[in-house]
């Protein structure tokens, strides 16, 4: 289990977070001028990497605020946590 | 042909001492070409090359496997095998599969200890009561054997539960599908690859695919570690990693891979001879030939392809387990692992066709693939071979996700009122 | 037989307190300190157990928790049994009871030994190749498989045992209280770290702190003395925390490791009582030493199974810890120097040392030598192959082995034995560090791996960072905690060491037989019979990975797993396939170390603590009224308040009528509350339901429904603008947490830019509905300030109010169709304000309710319940709520997925009412239904989602999904039953009051 920095608690224990899911992916601003493809690419098509992935994190029993991650998938290890709105500090 | 395996040829090795048993499959180096490649040696790779050899008549293939065949989620799961579900579609698709279970071993001529002792499922509110007679009629109608139980007969079936109304969720009833049950993962990948290699398909372990290679909008071959194969079908069953293969063919699929557990306990004598599921307090039992307590946990809730999940999960299925069996208190767990699931938005597979001529995926069983194994790699070769459909695969293809006609087997939304 | 085999006293067993216990039904005794492998041993018993598949009989092996054979039942029949517990490991108390297992009718002579007879036809995976005539027999066959299987046999009845989690946070955590863990401990503590150090034997010091040998000093005392003095130390410092029997389970990343605590298994059974039987440590480490020692080896050959072959290090741990011996004529097998020591050991206590068998062939060592000047023969060069006894081992057979190790030569020599230790060297005990994600090497000098790569803060030191020799431990352990814990200096750094130990060893996986393999039994998994020729036929058949190997022979998967024998695995598939040890992978050591109790991972989560009761405020009210209640998510809710002995049916028929006659009042408080506040929150409430909030007034109600972004159907409610910024939403009972989570999420994430604050007040405030024509009434006297007037107080709209001096808010909404007023009003306030209503309505028979009653009223009405009427499938245009979605509105979550080729189509499962032709029929909800009961296949339209009969309308009524169902008004439907087909006319769901009179009656 994590331990999670949570940029406005600190460290804390990974249960008491929620993980939302790859991040950077921006609901369309029109909805309604997409083809059911590119609505379906947005709804459910998902790259789900093997390696660095740029994820959302809830701290859900915390102070539920939504946060970036950068976290390698392939063995867990945490590589950079930052803000909403925030470019991914790693590449 | 290979020994044929029965008690006879077991006392004629006897007196050799078992020197003289063959290879149960070969372990050639690959060919520069084949007719079709299926990527990943699980149960439903084998099974899918097995079918497209015997059935349809394509026997130039070669399975490729990052590792040891069976070593993924065939080797992981704890073997529940079933076909009770709701809809339509995955009603026809499970119960197409629990018919070929019926016979595998004598098909396969190996032992795959399919025993079909029943599986119960077990509701603990109004609302799972009226989820579970609701699948109940369904299954009726659809020529599924399914029974549904009250609190008492649960009782009579596997008398260990803990059926007293005063526990925090009682069991309210459920259902039971007598020809359910659960066979022996490993037998099952280790039949496939015997029988599939005997009609000639090349077993090719540790071999990884690097990447895919493509000609306009069709495939021309794969690169793996062991070298360049050429080929112009194939066949993607690489459960957890589906989307890593994916990606390779640039392609993005909708699934997320997540940490599965499961967990054995020390063998006991006989304790339970049925499989029990309980959905709503999340808990999964059976117990295996050898006495083990086989217990099934959740997924986590993030992407990880680490093959460790969080302990939470393990201790939550084990308060449920306390709940419901609270003898097993004082038993011990031996062994715990993780596997990785890739896991589709509407908690259905894809066996589908995609956007790229030639390339197939099988993926989205998310934690429940196993009893689909016979099933899903005879239609998956069906429409490999040509390059449509079966009927019974016809309604899981990628495109749902577009049109947004989605086989929803999460089961009703959450209790609300 | 029960002769006494305590030979010397020993300070770590106290004579002067004599144990009684039974072991399969008679009484010995032992004494305190004693472990049951050391009791039975000092009374002669070595034959324990029997094994899994060939039920060959099996002694005590080990002395601790890597035993394979020693494994009983303890307190058969009582509520207190426990299978599959290593005799190895439980220390004797007065009155413990053990028995053997795996064997009928006793351990003595048990039928299943006749296996062992039919093993020529029991290879590895002979049931894979068999059982499969006649088809579908399987499951005959199999009930005997099962019954012969397993070892032990579950506990029957609860178990009478607490169990407990401790959550520690500290510096650093080491585990293992060997000389290196003590070692560690006290560097770490005394420069001021907080440290725990754990151990899983009930005393600390390892295998040192019994070592008395003249061979093995440190600062010129014998090494055990010198650990002593460190032990008694470390115990008076403050800052370290020891914690005795208890063993690391489990080591997860983030340095998060679990323990397993033991702190009465040792008592008397009555000592028990109330006391916490286990802990779980969950233990989140800044830093972790490793110093978890290591295993020694057994050695593979023919017959290395019987009673009375125990390894080398275990003969000495009872010789010299327990006073105990193993036998009273003893040989050894060898190929490295410990089996000199335990020799050298016994023949100080007077035991009879017969010969060491030593695979090597030039052996320089002071050992050695002290053995041959005890007049011991010394066979160099030899092996055994094979022994005899069948109880017990009365002889073994050695030869001589070739220069290569390959064979054997010469002619073969008997020697008589009542006791064999064999020593094969030793393995570093690396489980914990590989579970932690660490990565190993091969160290081909003495065969081991050892670890290279740490995937967190932490080391490994002493044996099982592969220091095998104490000079080693000594040289090294300084060394490393320095720089581990970054520190300049150690109390270690100037020790000296003396050990006359050579570390020759001459590693041969396999020992050579006579006889032709196939014709061996040579055990590499004692417990599941797995022997090396069943390896060799793995290998044979194809399977070449360690994991299939394993698999296939079950090698390494019994309650040991394969503590002993998996070293022995690898190296035989490396020697056949010819390729290098590590190469067919190391098998992945899983949690957790040693078994652990499930009810020690759950603690004290069991029974009522199992998940957490939300109550209302009003929960004790309804107790005291004798509702019957239903659990909804979390929630306890009133399900219905039977009186005079009502069944349900009868109690929600009486209910209903009266909330439509007269009144009737509900506790309405598990719905979720969101209090929504901010400049944007009428424009966020337009985005996150599907229809137009930014016209609402303030004072005004509206219902709200809500998709997923998939566009199903997710949650609905009734949401106030109690203000012109400021919202408070109502969400069903079971999603409330989810709705607040999810709106969160866009305000967060998607929209940032809008100015709105959610807080969740489902718990702040409660809610009481009171409904029907007296209604009104009612909370007229309740809240006599309140005019309740439609003119001032409409239906679909807020009031402020207070009753007394409480603040309350009251909306006039309906779940009902009735005249209805639901009150909000402060959790604490809210028992008081539910007896007023009671009292005020006592002249208006106001009768409370549950959620049965309020599901029938409210289906009279075809008003939907999130979750029943629908499941993740259903679209609002399915619901026929076509009007509630906003077509104008720009965008709302989930309205782009409702144009969809298949979500757009018109013959979907629609929402419709139905009507049974004989109206005293109750459909069954969740029967499916359909057109054609002829056509094969049948074809499912959709099925009945909720089913009442309703005493006002005296009429079974229904609500349910059909496909294509909004265009079949009046159509006829087959319900198919079991045993009868129900017929059903297709109706509007709205089934009473369709234009809404009662609402203002």
């Amino acid at each position: 289990m994590f331990i999670i920095n949570c940029p406005f608690c600190g460290e804390r224990e990974q249960s008491e977070f929620k993980a939302g899911g790859e991040a950077h992916i921006e609901r369309p601003k029109q909805p309604t001028e997409l083809s059911d493809d590119e609505w379906a690419e947005y709804l459910f098509m998902r790259k789900n990497i093997k390696g660095i992935q740029f994820e959302r994190w809830n701290h859900m029993h915390g102070c539920r605020k939504w946060f970036n991650m950068a976290r390698d998938t392939s063995n867990d290890e945490i590589k950079a946590i930052y803000k909403i709105g925030e470019k991914p500090p790693i590449k | 042909m290979k020994n044929r395996y029965s008690i006879f040829s077991l006392i004629k090795n006897a007196f050799s001492y078992h020197e003289n048993w063959e290879k149960a499959w070969k372990d050639p180096a690959p060919k520069k070409k084949y007719d079709a490649v299926i990527v990943g040696g699980g149960g439903h790779g084998l099974a899918t090359a097995y079918y497209l050899a015997k059935k349809h008549n394509i026997k130039n293939i070669a399975v490729v496997e990052k590792g040891w065949i069976g070593g993924g989620n065939t080797g992981r799961n704890t073997t529940i095998i079933r076909s009770n579900y709701l809809w339509d579609a995955s009603a026809g698709l499970y119960n197409h599969a629990l018919k070929i279970w019926e016979d595998l071993s004598q098909e396969l001529n190996y032992n795959v200890m399919f025993s079909q002792r029943g599986v119960m499922n077990l509701a603990h509110n109004l609302q799972d009561v009226r989820d579970l007679k609701r699948r109940t009629h369904a299954n009726r109608l659809n020529g599924i054997d399914a029974e549904y139980l009250n609190t008492e007969e649960i009782k009579k079936f596997c008398p260990i539960i803990n059926t007293s109304p005063h526990i925090r969720y009682p069991v309210l009833g459920g259902t039971l599908q007598r020809r359910a049950g659960t066979a022996r993962h490993d037998a099952v990948a280790w039949g496939y690859a015997r029988g599939a290699d005997e009609m000639g398909v090349d077993i090719i372990q540790n071999c990884e695919v690097k990447a895919i290679k493509r000609n306009g909008d069709s495939v021309e071959g794969i690169e793996t570690t062991k070298g360049f194969i050429k080929t112009n079908k194939i066949g993607v069953v690489a459960a957890g990693h589906s989307s890593v293969i994916a990606n390779m063919a640039g392609l993005k699929l909708p699934l997320e891979s997540k940490p599965l557990q499961a967990l054995v306990s020390e063998p006991v004598k006989p304790i339970i001879d049925t499989v029990v599921m309980s959905n709503a307090v999340h808990a999964y039992v059976s117990q295996s030939d050898k006495g083990e307590l086989v217990i099934g946990a959740g997924t986590d809730d993030y992407i990880s392809y680490s093959q460790k999940g969080s302990h939470d999960i393990v201790e939550g299925t084990l308060n449920a387990i306390l709940e419901l069996y609270p003898i097993f208190s004082r038993m011990r767990m031996l062994r715990q692992w993780g596997g990785i699931v890739d896991i589709s938005p509407d908690a259905s597979p894809i066996i589908s066709k995609t956007s790229i001529k030639g390339l197939y995926f099988n993926c989205g069983w998310g934690t429940g693939g196993f009893k689909a194994t016979p099933g899903s790699g005879d239609l998956f070769a069906h429409t490999i071979a040509n390059d449509e459909p079966h009927e019974l695969n016809a309604a899981f293809n990628i495109n749902r996700f577009v049109s947004g006609d989605l086989v929803d087997e999460h089961g009703a939304a959450a209790v609300a009122h | 037989m029960s002769k006494n085999l305590r030979v010397k006293s020993s300070k770590f067993v106290d004579e002067t307190y004599r144990v009684s216990f039974k072991f399969n039904g008679s009484r010995y005794y032992g004494y305190k300190g004693d472990t049951l492998a050391s009791a039975l041993l000092a009374n002669n018993i070595h034959l324990v157990g029997r094994s899994f598949k060939y039920h060959r009989p099996r002694g005590i092996m080990t002395s601790g928790s890597e035993e394979p054979n020693a494994i009983v039942q303890l307190h058969n029949n009582s509520d207190r049994t426990e299978p599959n517990v290593r005799a190895t490991e439980v220390e004797i108390y007065e009155g413990l009871e053990a028995s053997s297992q795996n064997c009928w009718p006793s351990v003595n002579f048990d039928i299943g030994g006749i296996n062992n007879l039919l093993s020529p036809l029991l290879p590895a995976g002979f049931y894979y190749k068999t059982f499969m005539w006649p088809a579908s027999f399987w499951e005959k066959y199999e009930y005997f498989i099962r019954k012969s299987a397993g070892l032990g046999k579950s506990p029957t009845t609860p178990d009478p045992d607490i169990y407990e989690h401790e959550y520690i946070h500290c510096d650093v955590l080491i585990v293992g209280a060997g000389i290196s863990g003590i070692m560690a401990a006290k560097t770490a503590a005394k420069n001021g770290l907080k440290t725990i150090l754990v151990d899983e034997k009930p005393n600390l010091g390892g295998s040192t702190v019994y070592q008395s040998s003249e061979h093995f000093k440190i600062n010129n005392q014998n090494s055990g003395s010198w650990l002593e003095k460190e032990i008694n130390e470390i115990k008076k410092i403050d800052n370290l925390d020891i914690r005795i029997r208890t063993s690391v389970a489990a080591f997860h990343g983030y340095n998060f490791l679990l323990a397993r605590e033991n702190l009465t298994d040792h008592l008397p059974i009555e000592q028990r009582k109330n006391k916490t039987r286990q802990k779980l440590l969950k233990i989140r480490a800044k830093k972790v030493i490793t110093a978890t020692g290591s295993l020694e080896r057994p050695l593979i050959f023919d017959n290395n199974d019987r009673p009375g072959i125990l390894l080398s290090s275990a003969i000495k741990r009872y010789a010299d810890l327990f006073g105990v011996a193993c036998g009273e004529k003893n040989i050894f097998l060898t190929n490295n120097d410990s089996a000199y020591e335990t020799a050298i050991s016994l023949i100080q206590k007077g035991i009879k040392v017969e010969a060491i068998v030593d695979n090597r062939e030039e052996i320089e060592s002071k050992l050695l030598y002290e053995i041959e000047k005890n007049n011991v023969k010394v066979f160099k060069g030899f092996t055994i192959v094979n022994t005899h006894g069948y109880k017990k081992i009365n002889k073994v057979s050695l030869m001589k082995l070739s220069k290569d190790g390959q064979k054997v030569i010469g002619s073969k020599i008997d020697l008589s034995c009542d006791c064999l230790g064999v020593s094969g060297g030793w393995t570093p005990a690396v489980h914990l560090f590989t579970q932690s994600g660490g990565k190993l090497k091969f160290r081909e000098e003495d065969q081991v791996f050892i670890p290279s790569k740490y995937s967190s803060d932490q080391i490994s030191i002493g044996a099982c960072n592969g220091d095998l020799a104490l000079e080693d431990i000594i040289k090294n352990t300084p060394k490393y905690l320095k720089e581990f814990l970054n520190i300049k200096k150690t109390d270690y750094d100037n020790v000296e060491i003396f050990s006359s130990e050579n570390k020759s060893k001459r590693n041969i996986w396999l020992l050579p037989s006579d006889k032709i393999l196939g014709k061996t039994k040579s055990f590499v998994d004692y417990q599941n019979d797995a022997t090396a020729k069943d390896i060799k036929l793995a290998l044979r058949e194809g399977f070449r990975s360690i994991e299939h190997v394993k698999r296939y022979t079950t090698t390494g998967m019994g309650t040991d797993q394969g503590k002993l024998g998996n070293m022995h695995a690898l190296g035989i598939i490396s020697e056949t396939a010819g390729t290098k040890m590590g190469e067919h992978g190391t098998t992945t050591f899983r949690p957790p170390y040693t078994p652990l109790t499930f009810g020690t991972i759950v603690g004290r989560n069991v029974g009522e603590y199992f998940d957490i009761f939300r109550k209302t405020p009003m929960h004790e009210w309804h107790l005291k009224n004798k509702a019957e209640f239903e659990n909804v998510g979390q929630w306890k809710r009133a399900w219905y308040y039977p009186k005079n002995n009502e069944n349900m049916f009868e109690a929600v028929q009486r209910e209903s009528r009266a909330a439509r006659e007269s009144a009737g009042i509900l506790d309405a408080s598990t719905l979720g509350k969101i209090d929504i506040q901010g400049t944007d929150a009428s424009e966020f409430l337009n985005r996150v339901y599907t229809n137009a909030w930014s016209k609402l007034n303030v004072g005004k109600c509206r219902y709200g429904l809500m998709l997923n972004e998939d566009g199903m159907v997710y949650d609905d409610g009734v949401t106030t603008r109690l203000a012109e910024n400021h919202y408070i939403m109502t969400t069903t009972t079971g999603g409330a947490a989810n709705v607040l989570g999810k709106l969160e999420d866009y305000l967060q994430t998607e929209w940032p830019e809008l100015d709105v604050y959610l807080t969740s007040v489902t718990d702040h405030f409660a809610t009481i509905s009171v409904c029907g024509p007296n209604s009104k009434k009612i909370i007229s006297n309740v809240i006599p300030d309140l005019d309740l007037t439609d003119e001032n107080f409409p239906h679909m709209s807020f009031k402020n109010a207070k009753i007394g001096k409480i603040n309350c808010r009251v909306m006039r909404i309906s779940f009902t169709g009735e005249h209805s007023y639901e009150i909000n009003i402060q959790a604490n306030y809210a028992n008081s304000v539910w007896e007023k209503c009671m009292d005020e309505g006592k002249d208006f028979n106001i009768t409370p309710y549950g959620t049965e009653t309020m599901h029938l009223l409210r289906a009279e009405k075809g008003f939907i319940i999130v979750g029943q009427d629908t499941d993740a499938t259903m679209t609002p245009i399915d619901l026929q709520m076509d009007w509630i979605v906003g077509k104008k509105k720009y965008d709302f979550i989930g309205k782009r997925s409702l144009y969809r080729s298949d979500t757009i189509k018109d013959d979907r499962k629609q929402l419709v009412g139905l009507l049974t032709d004989n109206p005293n029929e109750i459909l069954e909800e969740g029967a499916q239904i359909v057109a054609d009961i002829n056509k094969s296949p049948i074809e499912m339209l959709g099925h009945v989602t909720s089913s009442y009969y309703s005493p006002n309308l005296k009429k079974s009524i229904a609500l349910g999904v059909v496909r294509g169902g909004k265009n079949m008004m009046g159509k006829k439907l087959i319900i198919p039953m079991e045993n009868k087909t129900i017929n059903v006319t297709v109706a509007d769901p709205v089934f009473l009051d369709k234009e809404n009179k009662r609402l203002n009656a």
